[in-house]
């Protein structure tokens, strides 16, 4: 969430928060892109991230092999201990604990993703667009990000999922929405350095149109703080699901969702404190693989940021 | 000035332009007041409808309705609910007190928990050091802070056989009681934006402790502490502060839920209660309200440069 609010006014230095990035040059090309792949090798946070997103993604694809049980059937006694048959238990209504975190897996990953799809697809084309043409699209596209910037996060999420209805969809929308603006600022300050750039005018010159300009030409320039955004947007939207789950604005029950668990053995936890516990460990283990991969990248790709 | 004028007005434009925003959407909710009501107390006849409409001003059109909800705006007037007939301002006047007292606990909290940790990660010049300060960072970005509550709660009663109470008791009640309610929630959210700014502090700190000014300061016999805090600590600020400020956006999300989960009734509480029962004009005043103060932090942050820093002047 802090990177969404980063876009914002302020970059992680004054020098740079008064300043347009109007002398920004994109640091990479696709020969460098290449280098870069080799640097994440040496980069331990990088493939400490990656090996956990990997390990996720494989439960979410498995979960149906992984599983012992359906995470929805009510096959046991409740509020059972790890241990013996159901080896994390089960939850309030009989169900096995570890069957509902392994598909949960895939709700957190699908909303997630899905959500970060929606803000990259919408927010680096919008931001493209409004670099390249300037001028007045430039400008409402501007305001219009200032509007949606100048609200929490979370408070705008919950206020468009109230709107549109609580389910998994309409979470995914309204996280889309709101991470969008933060891709259409990282998409538009390389963009409008590029636009002044020889190569450009050449590819007008020889007759490009402006479409094939932009996608050819500009998006593999900004694609790499694009890159960077989507990885760390993907930690935030998971926790965004989780939150607005927990809130009861996202999934709904039966379904396994981290934030809704966690949300209903609130209830339980000083009987069980199994299901509480269990779900939070999913939730930080799975977000903090993205931040470390979004870490790392940015140590390799956009060396204006270093974070430590 | 110039530079304060124009940011300032930038300001009240978006905040505006959220205003539209807020008022739109919450028109797009689903079901109208009327069909709560006809839910509660029986099917309602055409006429009854139009009347209940009327009375709330809901059959106007929708930019007269934003007009006169936006002139009530200006003149403090939030509307009344929808559900308690009560005067939106005062309901939010009742509940703001307890939204600032976690706020401001949370916030003095995490600067008490993570600037002096930072510091001390940063005079410690390990790789070992380095890394956990990395991680414990990263860790604080990425657990839940819900989760954190949920385990503060756990612990606090299995391991001190304590809980809070559960009925909100104002500090000028009985303060003793206050601050013993106070510290879950307070801690929930300041665990994981202090281990943040632990990790800022320390390389913010650890880029001003490489400049010559420190060496010279060193060099010409001042005081280790001196050093570091009169000439380092001050000058590493900034980027503290931008962090403290850019996570308040997260600070005040949080807040809604943490407030949910300790049922503390303040803002966040109403704003959610707001949504469950579609109470429109309660929606629009406590969202409106988190959007002004999130403006607000934001430009005192960008005033507090100058005072750190003479030498940033805005144009």
């Amino acid at each position: 969430m802090s990177e969404r609010a980063g876009g914002a006014e302020a970059g992680p230095l004054p020098g740079a928060a008064f300043a347009p990035a109007a002398g920004w040059r994109p640091p990479v090309s696709p020969r460098s892109a290449l280098r870069a792949g080799r640097l994440a090798r040496r980069n331990p946070t990088a493939v400490a991230g990656a090996a956990i997103i990997a390990l996720t993604v494989f439960i979410a694809l498995a979960a149906p092999l992984l599983s012992r049980y359906d995470p929805v059937s009510q096959i046991a006694q409740p509020l059972l201990a790890p241990g013996g048959r159901y080896p994390l238990g089960t939850d309030e209504l009989g169900r096995d604990e570890l069957s509902r975190l392994f598909f949960g897996t895939r709700v957190s990953l699908y909303v997630g993703g899905l959500a970060v799809v929606i803000a990259l697809v919408f927010g680096a084309s919008s931001g493209i667009a409004a670099g390249f043409y300037g001028g007045r699209l430039d400008n409402i596209a501007m305001r219009v990000m200032d509007v949606l910037f100048s609200m929490p996060a979370l408070v705008l999420a919950i206020t468009l999922t109230s709107i549109l209805g609580p389910s998994l969809t309409n979470a995914m929308i309204a996280i889309g929405i709101v991470y969008a603006p933060t891709f259409a600022r990282v998409a538009r300050g390389p963009t409008l350095s590029i636009v002044g750039q020889p190569y450009i005018e050449a590819a007008r010159a020889i007759g490009a149109s402006n479409a094939v300009i932009m996608a050819r030409h500009v998006l593999p320039n900004v694609s790499a703080p694009l890159l960077v955004q989507t990885t760390v947007s993907l930690s935030t939207a998971i926790l965004t699901e989780a939150a607005l789950s927990f809130l009861g604005l996202g999934t709904q029950p039966p379904t396994a969702s981290w934030g809704l668990m966690l949300s209903t053995a609130r209830q339980y936890m000083l009987i069980d404190p199994w299901i509480a516990v269990l779900p939070g460990i999913a939730i930080a283990v799975t977000v903090l693989g993205f931040n470390l991969l979004g870490d790392g990248l940015r140590d390799v790709l956009d060396p204006r940021i270093r974070t430590l | 000035m110039r530079y304060l004028l124009r940011r300032g007005a930038w300001t009240v434009a978006a905040l505006l332009g959220v205003s539209v925003l807020i008022f739109g959407l919450v028109r797009l909710l689903p079901g109208t007041i009327v069909d709560i009501l006809a839910g509660t107390e029986g099917r309602l006849g055409p006429e009854q409808r139009a009347a209940v409409l009327h009375q709330f001003g809901l059959d106007r059109p929708l930019p007269v309705q934003y007009g006169l909800w936006l002139w009530n705006l200006m003149h403090g007037n939030l509307g009344w609910s929808f559900r308690t007939q009560q005067p939106v301002g005062e309901l939010i006047a009742s509940r703001l007190p307890i939204t600032i007292e976690l706020a401001v606990l949370t916030i003095a909290a995490v600067a008490a928990i993570g600037i002096p940790l930072g510091i001390l990660a940063s005079v410690t010049p390990s790789l070992r050091v380095k890394a956990v300060a990395q991680i414990v960072g990263l860790l604080g970005l990425s657990v839940p802070n819900f989760w954190t509550a949920v385990m503060l709660i756990i612990l606090a009663s299995y391991a001190f056989h304590w809980l809070p109470a559960l009925i909100f008791i104002p500090p000028w009640v009985a303060p003793w009681t206050n601050a013993q309610q106070m510290l879950l929630p307070v801690l929930s959210l300041a665990l994981g934006l202090a281990a943040v700014v632990v990790r800022m502090t320390r390389s913010s700190m650890l880029e001003v402790l490489g400049q010559e000014y420190v060496k010279v300061a060193r060099a010409k016999g001042l005081r280790g502490a001196t050093v570091l805090f009169r000439h380092a600590l001050r000058n590493a600020l900034i980027p503290i502060i931008t962090v403290l400020g850019l996570q308040s956006g997260f600070l005040l999300g949080g807040v809604v839920i943490t407030e949910q989960i300790f049922g503390l009734p303040g803002l966040g509480w109403m704003l959610l209660n707001g949504v469950y029962q579609r109470d429109y004009p309660v929606v629009q005043g406590t969202v409106m309200l988190f959007a002004v103060t999130f403006a607000a932090v934001n430009l005192a942050v960008d005033l507090l440069y100058t005072s750190l820093d003479p030498r940033i002047r805005f144009e």
